[in-house]
């Protein structure tokens, strides 16, 4: 198991700092998390094996560090930001991975500065809207645990979401912290995307010139996963890939397959 | 001593199984298949008799208040009922407190700048300019915009609203959230500089240094009741002192859902149903539709989960009348025990603006017209004197026309 140590990275001249996980040797490569906040699993770990992986914390949600995101208004914000990391992180093409709405901040972050972006995975993400497959902020937001755990799992009884899922028991209030910290990043990363994760992505997309690869679970009852379709239409140069007996945390739940797809496709 | 009616304006007909089929009475519930139409009809016009009859019975006011999608109360622009009210109530002093018209929930938020000016213009200068910061569910389910903006937004709402009514001359507005170019509001209101303002809330420590820095008076609203409420009013009251404002028991107001029978023994049968249909059905409401996450801030999330100053609302379900009232979450009793335990609520909080809300949960309109007649002759008469002995003044309560001529005379 790799230790990622921290970084703090200035942004956005100064007002912002993001502070980034790294582990790893070889090529960069920048992995953006879901809405439900950082957390080195098994799949960053492989990674790390192949590759130097850096994992910044969105704002506010970084530990000790709550009131930053005061400092981002909007999407625009965070994509200026993380445009900024690339430059603070000395990194002039990596690999960009995103999942869900680290996905939705990847495609935007490729569309905005393609040169930057050598190969492009995205996971399950968010950012297209059709008609037909409607989804909101509050299918994950105005949900109770339980409630989450149903619509974000295939198998609630994973070994790897159990692990996830499960608060720490030892220190003082330690289950308690965990659930505000939860909750508090599920309400950072809702910052920049309510009450619909719209937000013009599709005028935007076709600008991203890297290879792509979209992986989505195929049992997903959290984002539809018509999306998988969209994305690789949407796209210039994408490949898309759907997992069996997998919901909307691939990452967790299908580990092996996707880190040798996504291994296979890097290069 | 100041007593207003308070109203929810509640869907009064919920079926008895109703919270076992449903999620939620608030933001999912469909209307249709639920609601009957008729019925709404006549719960506004009820909600508008019974107001206007507490006003002529000797209310000093009546309370409206703004939520939406739900079936717990939806007066969903307090405006419109405040108009019809200040007009029922022409030529009293009847104060019409809007607990409130929420800024944040309409863009630009001078709309309530100028809504306000005209209720204060119709009423003849008895309004009350309350100042929600609005439920974190209205907010964000209900009308769109990201739960961490809210308070952000509540401030400099707030700040653009008070500008509009002070300043002399049409200012540009350049805000984080609202940018207007030309803000010269017609009219402003009658009472200068401003009408009073209440801000409600429920224990928030930024809301009371908001209340305090701004010397405006704080409406405790909880469902908990006065003996749970206890500690929490303790620390707006230290909390006052800290920033050099006096105890003047104006500087608070408290709400108290109140029923008065003829003797204690008779309250179950007239209040039992409707406090239990309040506390299991229109709470009905999970915690995350309540305040989505992001609604607090860091250090209120962390103190409410680790600390869990409230029960959880799904704990009221296991609760029946016998303890709603024991435990004041509603007063029930003879207007003798009612005035008693009211008595003890106002001077253990230091109270100067009780609000009762004679009507709740699934209360007929019968009911309720009586239970206000009850608390008028038999409460009221004895509540009024509480704060004589201390000399206060209530520089939070509106200065009528009126009432000016009349000093004036």
């Amino acid at each position: 198991m790799h230790k990622p140590r921290k970084k703090v990275i200035p942004v956005l001249g100064g007002a912002l700092e993001i502070t980034v996980n790294i582990a790893g040797t070889g090529k960069p490569l920048l992995y953006l998390h879901s809405a439900g906040g950082y957390y080195w699993d098994d799949f960053l770990d492989g990674l790390a094996d192949h590759y130097k992986v850096y994992a910044p914390h969105f704002p506010g949600t970084a530990p000790g560090r709550p009131n930053e995101i005061d400092l981002v208004g909007n999407l625009w914000d965070v994509v200026t930001a993380y445009d900024d990391l690339l430059d603070g992180l000395g990194l002039k093409k990596v690999r960009l991975i995103g999942h869900s709405f680290g996905g939705l901040l990847a495609a935007e972050l490729a569309a905005h500065h393609p040169k930057a972006i050598d190969k492009l995975v995205l996971i399950s993400p968010i950012g297209l809207w059709r008609d037909d497959a409607p989804y909101t902020v509050a299918n994950w937001c105005a949900l109770d645990g339980n409630e989450l755990m149903d619509v974000l799992f295939y198998d609630k009884q994973h070994p790897r979401v159990v692990r996830r899922m499960t608060p720490p028991s030892v220190g003082k209030d330690a289950a308690e912290l965990w659930q505000v910290h939860l909750m508090w990043t599920l309400g950072c990363t809702a910052k920049v995307i309510w009450p619909i994760p719209d937000k013009g992505l599709r005028k935007r997309i076709h600008r991203v010139t890297a290879p792509s690869l979209v992986v989505w679970g195929e049992n997903d009852k959290l984002i539809p996963t018509v999306y998988a379709q969209e994305f690789g239409k949407a796209l210039n140069n994408a490949e898309v890939m759907m997992l069996p007996q997998c919901g909307h945390e691939p990452p967790l739940e299908q580990c092996e397959i996707l880190t040798a797809k996504v291994r296979e496709f890097l290069g | 001593m100041k007593i207003a009616c308070f109203h929810l304006m509640p869907y009064r007909d919920l079926p008895d199984d109703f919270e076992k089929k449903h999620k939620s009475a608030w933001f999912t519930l469909p209307f249709d298949g639920i609601a009957d139409r008729h019925k709404v009809s006549q719960y506004y016009n009820w909600t508008l008799d019974e107001l206007t009859y507490a006003a002529k019975s000797g209310f000093d006011g009546v309370c409206t208040n703004e939520h939406h999608q739900n079936a717990y109360g939806f007066m969903v622009n307090p405006n419109m009922m405040g108009s019809v009210l200040a007009r029922a109530t022409r030529g009293t002093d009847t104060a019409i407190i809007q607990m409130g018209e929420t800024a944040v929930f309409l863009n630009p938020p001078i709309r309530v700048a100028e809504e306000y000016a005209m209720l204060d213009m119709i009423s003849e200068g008895r309004l009350v300019a309350g100042f929600p910061v609005g439920l974190g569910g209205d907010f964000s389910y209900s009308y769109g915009m990201a739960p961490m903006e809210q308070r952000s937004r509540y401030n400099e709402a707030h700040d653009l609203i008070k500008k509009a009514w002070l300043s002399k001359e049409p200012f540009a507005f350049n805000g984080k959230h609202y940018q207007l170019p030309m803000v010269n509001i017609w009219p402003k209101p009658l009472q200068t500089p401003h009408p009073p303002i209440w801000v409600p809330g429920n224990a928030s420590p930024s809301t009371w240094d908001f209340v305090l820095k701004h010397d405006y008076s704080y409406c405790f609203l909880t469902y908990f009741g006065a003996k749970g409420a206890e500690h929490m009013v303790n620390g707006y009251w230290r909390r006052a002192e800290e920033l050099g404002r006096d105890r003047n028991p104006y500087r608070l107001g408290f709400l108290v859902p109140v029923g008065v029978s003829d003797t204690d023994e008779k309250a179950e049968a007239e209040y039992g149903h409707a406090s239990e249909y309040f506390y299991h059905k229109g709470l009905h409401l999970p915690e995350q539709l309540l305040a989505p996450p992001g609604h607090m801030s860091h250090s209120s999330l962390t103190h409410l989960i680790t600390k869990r100053p409230f029960p959880p609302f799904s704990e009221l379900k296991g609760m029946h009348f016998p303890q709603f009232n024991d435990r004041d979450y509603v007063v029930c009793g003879s207007a003798k025990t009612v005035t008693q335990r009211l008595l003890n609520i106002i001077k253990t909080l230091r109270v100067g603006h009780l609000m009762i809300l004679p009507q709740f949960g699934s209360l007929s309109h019968e009911k309720t017209m009586e239970n206000i007649d009850r608390i008028s002759k038999g409460v009221l008469p004895h509540l009024r004197n509480v704060w004589d002995n201390e000399n206060w003044e209530d520089h939070w309560w509106p200065k009528s026309v009126a009432q000016q001529q009349r000093a004036a005379a």
